[in-house]
């Protein structure tokens, strides 16, 4: 059985409040569902389950009030079809930046349901595997299960629908009932400016007391980054148009990939992540940050990276983010913007190892190839936490950053 | 389309963007983003709504010519004449 946990989402984040299940028992989840919306700090957040399985049971009532951690609903996935061993209850009571649900590896024995093949012989078949025929109208007499005892288990049904067998053996009666689908009600709680306050106020604090943070920077010429933005925008319609942090984001992923130290959390020791997702600050009107991740930046395009910062920062701004968008970021880049300040110096988001600045781009007098020259720069900043890198490392990433924007078109 | 409808169209998107702020206090040479306090991506997104809504192309190297409502406006009814 799954045990479907309140997730983290920052390590600002102590509880949520259930609004809504947005799933019931019974329910079929697949990838990346929406099970449930939960009012935190950082409004009404859409919390995904990543994971596949039928929904159990619901554990927490609409309207409660409960810490990160506490499971909030069973699941009963793929692993607990057809098993013998007893469920474990093990449930740990924090659980950090890590995916909304985690499978526990307890299993649960499931009885096996028994429908009735045409001739009279029975179908045996995992609830599982009979949700999902279900939903897609499935006539399991006609499937051949490969599980224990020839019960059919998902991946028959997977392997029924991949071969398009489904026309075959659809079911001639009985037309799908399609659940009405969720309609988000205006209810949203927007979280008042103090809970933002207090959440931003929570996480730098706890990165100031337990990060010891190095500072490093770098002056880049960014002349060849505007020539080819400049390029770009001319082919491009106004909605379309890419803004200078697009290629910022995209040129950090790269660095990053070359420097995997700083992708990375700090949980009593260094752990490097796979995915490079990036937090990106937002600032909002009423004041406070949301940090949204371009989750898998350094697979995106830049003009990926900016269709990803024009449906996010308006999100960001409206409070409605999903939990994987604000518990997912493994680096952090927060950007100036024109009018600002020349340089940023960040304040790392725990439990994260690094987080990058950039300063307003303006012209200045550099020095190049023995000349001296008026370029448009910008001065880069990195924050990084010495627990886990030492200048050396940051100064790579910093050198790194600044190779892919002198080739903006290799981005 | 008029001056005064030019003008309030103008408004009426820097509402949406800006809605704490009320844009008919600013001064025709005040710069629009610093006064209402308008970040980069919130800029883009007032370019895209009033090339929408106007239905005027306004390329990136205009940009420069939308900073004040005085020149913003000027830019607008040219582009629309011609």
């Amino acid at each position: 059985m799954i045990s479907f946990k309140m997730p983290s989402l920052g390590a600002d984040m102590e509880d949520g409040t259930l609004v809504e299940w947005r799933k019931q028992p019974g329910d079929l989840l697949k990838r990346g569902d929406i099970i449930a919306d939960v009012d935190t700090q950082k409004g009404l957040i859409e919390i995904e389950f990543f994971g596949e399985g039928i929904l159990e049971k619901h554990l927490v009532a609409e309207g409660e009030k409960i810490p990160v951690g506490t499971v909030m609903a069973l699941i009963r996935g793929e692993s607990d079809e057809i098993t013998e061993e007893i469920p474990q209850e093990n449930i740990p009571d924090q659980e950090k930046m890590v995916e909304p649900a985690k499978v526990e590896e307890g299993k649960i024995k499931v009885p096996v349901a028994s429908p009735q093949k045409a001739g009279g012989e029975r179908v045996r078949i995992s609830p599982l595997a009979k949700k999902i025929a279900e939903a897609h109208q499935l006539d399991i007499s006609k499937i051949s299960g490969t599980g224990p005892d020839g019960a059919i288990v998902k991946a028959d049904i997977d392997k029924c629908l991949r071969e398009g067998q489904e026309k075959k053996a659809k079911a001639k009666t009985d037309p799908i009932v399609t659940e009405p689908r969720y309609e988000p009600e205006s209810k949203l709680a927007i979280p008042e400016s103090e809970a933002i306050r207090k959440a931003v106020a929570a996480a730098m604090s706890r990165s100031n007391q337990d990060i010891p943070h190095y500072y490093l920077e770098k002056r880049i010429d960014f002349s060849k980054a505007m020539l080819w933005l400049k390029e770009a925008n001319k082919e491009r319609s106004v909605q379309q148009r890419l803004l200078p942090v697009a290629l910022m984001i995209k040129a950090v992923a790269k660095a990053l990939d070359d420097v995997p130290d700083l992708n990375a959390v700090w949980e009593d020791g260094l752990e490097r992540k796979n995915e490079i997702n990036i937090g990106f600050v937002v600032s909002l009107r009423t004041g406070g940050i949301m940090l949204p991740a371009i989750l898998n930046a350094d697979t995106l395009s830049v003009d990926g990276i900016m269709e990803r910062l024009n449906d996010l920062i308006p999100r960001a701004r409206a409070f409605k983010l999903r939990s994987s968008e604000l518990s997912k970021s493994t680096f952090t880049i927060t950007s100036i913007g024109e009018g600002g300040a020349d340089k940023v110096y960040g304040v790392i988001y725990p439990p994260q190892v690094g987080i990058v600045g950039f300063g307003e781009i303006r012209d200045e007098a550099i020095v190049a190839e023995g000349m001296i020259g008026i370029k448009p720069v910008v001065d880069v900043t990195l924050a990084a936490d010495h627990r886990a890198t030492d200048g050396l490392i940051g100064s790579k990433f910093l050198a790194s950053l600044n190779k892919y924007l002198q080739n903006p078109e290799n981005l | 389309m008029n001056e005064e409808s030019i003008k309030n169209t103008i408004f009426q998107l820097l509402k949406r963007i800006a809605p704490e702020h009320d844009p008919s206090t600013l001064m025709p040479d005040e710069n629009i983003r610093e006064a209402l306090n308008i970040d980069s991506f919130d800029a883009l997104q007032f370019i895209v709504a009033i090339s929408e809504k106007l239905n005027v192309d306004i390329p990136e190297e205009d940009y420069g010519k939308t900073a004040t409502l005085k020149s913003l406006m000027a830019y607008l009814q040219q582009k629309m004449k011609s």
